[in-house]
């Protein structure tokens, strides 16, 4: 939870937006841009390899993510991608 | 934990719309920011509210070269350096296409260099997206005509000693109506610049400086794309306005980023003849 110097006035009605992050894992090289580039540290490398050997990004850490998109941005296998969680989404679960 | 990882597993990307899927897995090195540039191009291309299929897309010879291949647009692999010449035509040809020439710095700038300066001389209405890794990638890391002074390459051994080219100043200087740089790392701000240089009338160019870590990244001390992506991070400068002659790369030096050019000016179509139009 990030701090903060004074409560904002919409803290009620603001929602922290999350998000799932899906992985294409044919296509995936193993640069690690995604791992090292995302600002809320919510990708880690796995130990699964894919076809080629290389070592696969995964979620690590679902509750961290916000949907920022960066991950899939980044990502030159175009093998990454976030949807954003809705309310409905995550009652339905 | 098997289940959730099951679940995260995708087959296909949205991007995938403007792919041609089944030359996927791209021939791209693992770290190179073609895939970066490609994948910014074509967000731009969804978000500009171009009619797409007006759109083409030409490239020439070399790593960047093969973006044409992976486009599934009207795309266009041509002969090495002709890919603005061959842009022109289809301008010309056809002056409701929006024509984007996607290619790299040894194709543009090296052997398509007199091309390049004369379409924006003539202010031709196409949109140049130059991918700069700062040596030849395809044909084994030969030194380039964009490699930093001082730089290692498989041809300069002992270090580059030569002047390397600063893109935005020849651009802007011959004539260019829209300059634009940034490196893939600034992927949100290269996005919303291609966009402003699709909707430009006129010669509209944006540098990409791109990670090449196989070839270039390796004899320069950076041999993983997430390193050259941190030199990036470390020492590029966000300078709108600047003046592109002092936006030069030196070796190892801060790379100046950002929108240097954006002037109006009557297009090569627009001074036609109202009957030869």
């Amino acid at each position: 939870m990030v701090r903060l110097w004074r409560t904002p006035l919409d803290l009620d009605a603001v929602q922290r937006p999350r998000g799932k992050v899906f992985f294409i894992p044919a296509r995936c090289k193993g640069c690690e841009l995604c791992i090292t580039y995302c600002p809320k540290n919510a990708l880690a490398l796995s130990d699964k390899l894919n076809e080629k050997g290389y070592h696969l990004p995964e979620f690590a850490d679902p509750d961290a993510c916000v949907a920022c998109g960066l991950c899939e941005m980044i990502c030159p296998e175009f093998a990454v991608y976030v949807e954003e969680v809705t309310e409905e989404a995550k009652s339905d679960e | 934990m098997t289940q959730l990882a099951q679940r995260e597993i995708a087959e296909t990307h949205p991007r995938d719309v403007l792919l041609r899927q089944d030359r996927l897995p791209h021939i791209w090195c693992p770290g190179c920011g073609l895939g970066i540039a490609l994948n910014c191009f074509l967000g731009a291309l969804m978000k500009s509210g171009l009619d797409l299929k007006k759109v083409a897309v030409v490239s020439g010879i070399g790593c960047a070269g093969r973006v044409a291949g992976y486009i599934n647009l009207d795309s266009f692999h041509t002969t090495h350096g002709r890919a603005i010449p061959f842009a022109t035509g289809l301008k010309l040809a056809n002056p409701e296409l929006k024509v984007v020439v996607f290619s790299g710095d040894g194709d543009l700038i090296a052997i398509g260099g007199n091309h390049f300066i004369h379409a924006a001389r003539r202010n031709m209405d196409i949109t140049v997206i130059c991918v700069n890794n700062f040596n030849y990638g395809m044909t084994g890391g030969q030194l380039g005509p964009t490699t930093p002074t001082t730089a290692f390459t498989t041809t300069s051994p002992y270090g580059n000693r030569e002047h390397p080219f600063n893109i935005p100043y020849l651009a802007a200087g011959s004539g260019a109506v829209y300059v634009a740089r940034w490196t893939t790392l600034h992927v949100r701000r290269l996005e919303r610049s291609m966009i402003e240089a699709l909707q430009k009338k006129g010669f509209a160019l944006v540098e990409v400086i791109s990670p090449c870590p196989t070839l270039y990244g390796r004899r320069n001390k950076m041999p993983t794309g997430v390193e050259e992506m941190e030199y990036y991070r470390r020492k590029s400068v966000i300078r709108h306005g600047a003046d592109p002659r002092d936006v030069e790369i030196r070796y190892e030096g801060e790379i100046v980023v950002g929108k240097f050019v954006d002037v109006e000016k009557p297009t090569f179509i627009d001074l036609l003849p109202n009957d030869n139009r």
